[in-house]
């Protein structure tokens, strides 16, 4: 296994317990302010400072992996769900199903900029870490859709497909068995991937005040937060630190990503 | 039956002996398929063909001559642009999906890839047992059983049966094969260039169980292959197929040694002979030139444009597959029954269009 990958697997690994066990890790109450203790460089009892109202920032990144992992799953889980229904029954059927499905749906939805269309919707349904996570699953799935259709047309083709088909096998379990098995690893790549796009999206999102609202710690609120020129003279690590935890969570499902995918398609490996 | 099992081990007639009742009758079989700007690609265009009980039909031709296409049009694995598929005098093509599904216990098929005809995410038992399992014919311990026993009937350790297809070489996965298309009994079996894709040595072991199956559970083969020895020895008849239309049919051992068209003098022409002696005086007949793309067919006889004899007429007219002897058929405007040899026959005459 490539390096990367395991550097990859070991901060996604943290990162989960971390966000499962955020109470207990956490030192301080993520919430409470205390106008006194405002802009404290990293310390002992402060690992990560304190920011503008005092708050405890390495409690808040804590926090705020719980935040990026719950959108990143939800997200990635529900738009890979739908996606593969969709872009199977398009892939398998072509038809009407397939023209609607990836002659409009997909070129409409692949025409905006992600984000943008993301900002869009969130505009439009409101703020709200619900809302966020609906508005990225809407954008999301059509990639996972696309793959999926373009995997099952090459699959539906191979001789084992028309084998079971000339063995009596309905469409149900020709898709379910003998299609999906076969079509799904590329997907594993892409939801991967997708992890850290949502990370990324929940985080650009929030900084706008498109996305969680504060005073709930999301790493693109602490960021928002942090980016005015007296917090930034003050206390550069208000921003610091939970860049940096964005940066390394990114990093991290890229690795992975591309480590699964070295895996799963052997042509691709180096040496 | 009254014989005794002693001659049921003897070797069974040739078909020339049996009743010649058609289990599978195509007519005017026509597969089209759209090649985008508008334009068809005619695979199989207009072929008429009965394949009799209990024969092997080979059917031989060039990569691209539809013969494939046709093999798996009669199992509607491919849907038939028009035309009908009679099997058992009921025409396969009219029926819905759900009748479909019930012939296909009769009907089976054997791919030439033996890599891409098995699942690699099932293993043996389970892709062998799928069929019984899709039909209901058996469950349970039943089930295991009756996997157990095709896989013996195809030569198949049964310790094998948790195993994956990777885990077999070529020869031992079209094995597997096999036994799948036999797990639903079938009477008729495609065998779409089953050893093709083998290393020599494993072909005539492949081919010898194919026979054998035959004889004991009393098949009929469609035997698709482009390498006319291996057709030859296995066939009762050949058809012959270029562009999408038969050309020439008759007796596996006619059409090796007195066959009419031109088109299979060159097929049998460039089949080596393994012995030097005669290989080296044998004569060829080159063709000329590559098949023309079925997109853009010739018109008249498809063959015109690479076949030595070719007059006028030919580049006009469509020639019909005609009895030009008993039992030979073939579709060539420059021979007639009264003048079936196309070498004697006056330069620039077509004695089968008057006829």
């Amino acid at each position: 296994m490539n390096r990367l990958t395991i550097i990859g697997l070991v901060i996604v690994s943290i990162l989960l317990i971390v966000a499962i066990f955020a109470p207990w890790i956490a030192p301080h109450d993520v919430g409470a302010t205390n106008l006194a203790m405002r802009y404290l460089p990293p310390s002992g009892n402060f690992w990560f400072g304190t920011d503008s109202t005092g708050r405890d920032i390495f409690s808040r990144v804590v926090f705020g992996a719980r935040i990026s992992l719950q959108v990143g799953i939800i997200v990635v889980g529900v738009s890979a769900f739908i996606g593969t229904i969709l872009g199977a029954l398009a892939g398998f059927y072509g038809g009407w199903i397939d023209r609607i499905v990836s002659g409009y749906v997909f070129n409409v939805f692949l025409a905006f900029p992600g984000l943008l269309l993301a900002i869009a919707m969130v505009a439009f349904l409101g703020a709200g870490l619900n809302k966020l996570i609906l508005a990225l699953c809407i954008i999301g799935w059509v990639g996972y859709a696309r793959l999926i259709r373009g995997q099952v047309l090459k699959v539906r083709e191979y001789d084992f497909v028309q084998a079971a088909r000339a063995l009596g096998a309905n469409d149900l379990r020709i898709l379910l068995v003998h299609i999906l098995p076969n079509a799904i690893q590329p997907l594993i790549v892409q939801a991967s991937l997708g992890m850290a796009g949502a990370v990324l999206s929940e985080a650009a999102l929030s900084f706008l005040g498109l996305g969680v609202p504060p005073p709930a710690p999301s790493w693109g609120v602490m960021i928002e937060e942090a980016r005015d020129l007296s917090t930034l003279q003050a206390a550069p690590h208000a921003l610091i630190f939970p860049g940096i935890a964005i940066v390394l969570t990114v990093l991290a499902f890229n690795f992975i990503g591309d480590g699964l995918r070295e895996y799963l398609d052997p042509r691709q490996r180096r040496r | 039956m009254t014989e005794s099992p002693g001659l049921m081990q003897s070797a069974p007639p040739r078909l020339t002996t049996l009743v010649r009742e058609p289990l599978v009758a195509i007519r005017d079989l026509k597969v089209y398929f759209k090649a985008g700007k508008g334009r068809i690609v005619k695979a199989v265009d207009g072929v008429t063909l009965d394949i009799f009980k209990g024969e092997t039909l080979g059917l031989v031709g060039e990569s691209g001559c539809g013969k494939s296409t046709l093999g798996r049009t009669i199992l509607r694995l491919t849907e038939p642009t028009a035309g009908q598929v009679l099997y058992r005098d009921q025409d396969l093509a009219k029926l819905s999906a759900k009748q479909m599904r019930e012939q296909r216990r009769h009907l089976q098929i054997i791919f030439q890839d033996p890599y891409a005809s098995l699942n690699p995410r099932m293993t043996v038992g389970q892709i062998i047992g799928e069929p019984l399992d899709t039909f209901k014919l058996a469950s349970g311990t039943e089930a295991e059983r009756r996997v157990q026993e095709l896989m013996e009937t195809v030569g198949l350790s049964k310790r094998f049966v948790k195993r994956y297809p990777h885990e077999f070489s070529g020869g031992q996965r079209q094995r597997i094969g096999i036994a799948r298309a036999l797990a639903v009994d079938p009477d008729f079996i495609v065998a779409d260039e089953p050893i093709s894709a083998l290393d020599v040595s494993i072909q005539a072991q492949i081919m010898n169980l194919l026979e054998r199956l035959k004889r004991e559970k009393n098949l009929t083969y469609l035997f698709i292959s482009h390498d006319l020895r291996a057709v030859r020895h296995v066939s009762d008849r050949v058809a012959v197929m270029y562009l999408g239309k038969l050309v020439e049919l008759t007796g596996a051992r006619t059409i090796y040694e007195e066959p009419l068209m031109p088109y299979t003098k060159a097929l049998i022409s460039a089949v080596p002979v393994p012995d030097p002696e005669i290989e080296s005086q044998r004569r060829r007949i080159v063709l000329e030139g590559d098949v023309p793309s079925p997109l853009n067919p010739p018109a008249g006889c498809r063959f015109h444009t690479r076949c030595p004899y070719a007059i006028q007429s030919c580049k006009e007219v469509e020639p019909a597959l005609v009895e030009i002897k008993p039992d030979h058929f073939a579709a060539c405007i420059r021979i007639s029954p009264d003048q079936p040899d196309i070498d004697r026959v006056k330069a620039g005459e077509a004695p089968g269009l008057s006829a």
